[in-house]
Parts: C-alpha cells; structure tokens; sequence
C-alpha cells in the first residue's frame, strides 16, 4: 500500500513537473521531433511545402501565441482595432507566417540546432532561448526565441533569425498599410497576399 | 606610387559623393515619411535598379555557380574570403576594446593560414574559436556615431549613412582590392567571385522575402536595420520597448 502511494506520488510529481516543463526544454523537444520528422520525410525535402504545412500545424503552432504576435507586429494601432477587426487580422497573419516559414523547412539540408546555455530566474514569465543554426560550409546562424508564460503553458511569441525578428519586421509595412487603408485595409492586403501565395501552391500541387 | 593610387581613388570618390548630393537634392521628401528613411524616393528607385540588374545578370550567375560548384569548393571559397578578412575582423574588436576577441580573431587567422592551407578550410572554428563579424562601421556606432538616414545604394545594396563611411573604410583596406597592385585581373576575378559567393549564399532568403514581405522594398529595410543592430551588439541588443 505504501508503496502504491509512494508510485503514485511519484506519478504526480511527474505530471506537474511536465506541465511545468522548461522553456529551454520545450524548445528544445519541439525542435528535435520536428527536425526528425523532416530528416524522415523527402516529400517536404524535395519541396512540398503543404506536407511542411500540416507538419507545422500540428507540432509548432500549439506552442505560439499568434495573439500576441500579431499585436507585436501591428504596434500601437492595435488597440484601436475592434476584437473581430483583430480576430480577422489574427488569422491571416498566422497564416502567412506559417506559409512562409513552413517554407524555410522544406529547404533543410542537415542543418544542426545548437542550444546555448539558458538561464532563467525562479519567477520569470518571459524568457529568451538561444541558439544557432550550424550547416557545412555556411557561418552559423543566430536563431532565437522569445517565450512568456501562460495559463497554458510557456508560449513562443517571437522568432529572431540573425538578430531579424520575424514578426516585428512587419511593423513599418504594416503602419503603411493602416495609413493607406486602414485596419481593414491592412486585413485585406494579408490576405490577399495569402490566396496569391495559395494559388502558387495550388500550381505546385499539379 | 601608393599616392598616386590613393589620389585616384579620392577623385573618384569625390565624383561618386557629387553625383549621389545631386540626385538626394533632387527627391524631396514628402510628408508622412519614414524618419529612419527620409529619401525613400530615391532609395526606391535605387532598389528597383539593383533588383532588375539581378534578375537578368547577377541571380542566374549566383544560381548556376550554386548548382554547379560542389558543396566543398564553396566551402572553401567562403572560408578563403573569411580567413582573408579575418585581421581586419580582428583591428575592429581591438577599436572596439574587445581585447580577448581581437586575440581569437588573430590566432583564427594564424591557425586558418597555415593549417588551414591559406584560409581554405576554417580549422580554427573546429577548435572552438568562433568567428566573429565585425566591420568599421560597428565601430564607429561603438564609438558613438549614430546611424544617419538608410540608403540603398546600386550594386552595394542597403546601407545607413555611417556604414557607408564604414564600407569605404572596409574596402580601403581590403586585402582582395589590393591584389590589384599586383594583377588587375587577379583582383577583378578575386571581386566578381566573392560577390558571387555572398548572392549565392543569400538564393535561400530570395524566396521567403517573397513569400513573406507585402513590400520587398521595406521588409529588405527592415530586415537590414534589425541585423545591423544585432551585430553592433554582438547578437544582444537591448530590448526596444513597445
């Protein structure tokens, strides 16, 4: 009986700890089955980039928080937007993202991810892991990313590639969109930006 | 013999700096511009230049040498160029007051030299010790001069008006440029190579800025001033508030 408690215990410790799990941990974790998938796979190898898609859908975008990087990417004018005008811009913008960065897994060629030591304080709720994209004959490249904790666990909500977030860099394109045509206008640039982006993939398919 | 290149060279700097004020006085600036790039006219009218020379002479080039070289010679033509800058990587750490990584950057150059037989195979970076990019106008933004208006320039591409200074001063005491006192064609070869091994090592980014920018022109812009700033950083820029 003792001992049945004693496992039992253990169990929950268990749980907790992998509800509780790192930052620089599951980074790493989702890096890792995401790039053994990749390495398996030679259709998104060879370029099928909605296999790389669905890949993506499944195992990475659980762990971002396209809420936040949205706002992050609009700036001060998002406030101003009404919760279905966001909603709308929410949706395409994660979509775009996850188009154009599905992309950048079809052209993997053995690349290693190096993690560089983290550290983080006990009551840390955003964070940042560091680490490098190493590849044969190319100077290694800087990939970081920018975690906050949740209900829900830690949520990514930047990328940087070579010091470039991904998402801020949309910052000024979309401040000129919100100019010329406002919110709506922005939301409708995106996703016309996307079915452009769709019907090149639609040729592919073919 | 070394003046009379040098005044060559200023004449024709002097003549580069008189066209360019010529075309800036030209492009007003209109209303709601952006203060990092007050001559977006100009600069747009620039990037469309360079864009349509490399669609039709530079991308072809870069993508057939891509294919066509094997991994281990563009490799070792990356590695060359990087060995060959390698000193002057090193006299910006030491501008910089980055001491212990001006050592690393020379014994990077003393090991890649002679055990990497002349630069071509980067041994020091097995050994652990990591390149560092640093270039004159890193140094001077350490030294405190501020960025200047953004420009996109022809053939050189996007650069603010410090590391424009700073290219002058990086090509001046470029080891490649200076094969020309002893082969012009040496130097010419030398030059149109590396230029094609950079684009070529960029065909990649190609494609995800046209997925990925509504507007080339300004995701480029961006994208330069954010990397910029990583670098002068050494890859750990403070956080900008929001």
């Amino acid at each position: 009986m003792k001992k049945l408690l004693a496992s039992l215990f253990v169990g929950l410790v268990a749980t907790a700890a992998f509800a509780e799990e790192a930052p620089d941990v599951l980074v790493n974790k989702i890096t890792d089955e995401v790039l053994e998938i990749v390495r398996k796979d030679k259709d998104i190898q060879s370029g099928n980039t909605r296999k790389a898609v669905e890949l993506v859908d499944t195992k990475v975008l659980p762990h971002f928080n396209f809420q936040h990087m949205t706002a992050l990417a609009v700036g001060k004018e998002w406030r101003k937007a009404t919760p279905p005008q966001q909603q709308q811009l929410i949706v395409e913008f994660k979509t775009l993202l996850v188009r154009t960065y599905s992309n950048a897994l079809t052209g993997y060629k053995n690349q290693k991810i190096v993690f560089k030591p983290f550290k983080m304080n006990p009551g840390d709720t955003d964070v940042l892991v560091r680490t490098e994209v190493l590849q044969p004959g190319a100077k290694p490249v800087q990939l970081d990313y920018s975690l906050e904790k949740l209900e829900g666990g830690w949520k990514v909500y930047d990328v940087n590639v070579a010091g470039i977030s991904l998402v801020t860099n949309y910052r000024d394109q979309f401040t000129q969109e919100i100019r010329n045509g406002g919110m709506d206008g922005l939301i409708q640039t995106v996703a016309a930006k996307n079915k452009s982006l769709e019907s090149t993939l639609v040729k592919v398919d073919k | 013999m070394k003046n009379g290149v040098l005044g060559e060279d200023l004449k024709r700097c002097r003549r580069l700096l008189v066209s360019v004020a010529l075309i800036l006085s030209a492009g007003i600036a209109s209303g709601d511009e952006n203060p990092r790039d007050p001559y977006e006219g100009f600069n747009r009218t620039m990037y469309s230049v360079n864009d349509a020379l490399d669609t039709v002479a530079l991308k072809p080039v870069a993508k057939a040498y891509d294919t066509v070289v094997p991994l281990s010679m563009k490799a070792g033509t990356g590695n060359f160029f990087g060995n060959a800058g390698d000193l002057w990587i090193g006299a910006n750490s030491a501008l910089q007051g980055k001491l212990g990584d001006a050592g690393i950057d020379m014994a990077r150059l003393l090991i890649n030299s002679t055990v990497g037989i002349f630069g071509l195979f980067d041994v020091a970076s097995e050994l652990g010790l990591e390149k560092h990019e640093e270039d004159f106008g890193q140094t001077m933004a350490v030294w405190g001069v501020s960025d200047g208006p953004y420009f996109f320039w022809p053939f050189i591409g996007p650069r603010t008006l410090r590391d424009t200074a700073g290219w002058f001063a990086d090509s001046y005491v470029d080891p490649v440029w200076s094969a020309s006192r002893r082969s012009i064609a040496v130097r010419n070869s030398l030059v149109a190579l590396r230029f094609v091994d950079i684009r070529a090592s960029l065909l990649p980014a190609d494609k995800i800025v046209d997925e990925a920018a509504l507007d080339k022109y300004a995701y480029i812009r961006d994208a330069y001033l954010q990397r910029r700033r990583n670098q002068i950083y050494d890859g750990r820029p403070p956080r900008l508030d929001d």
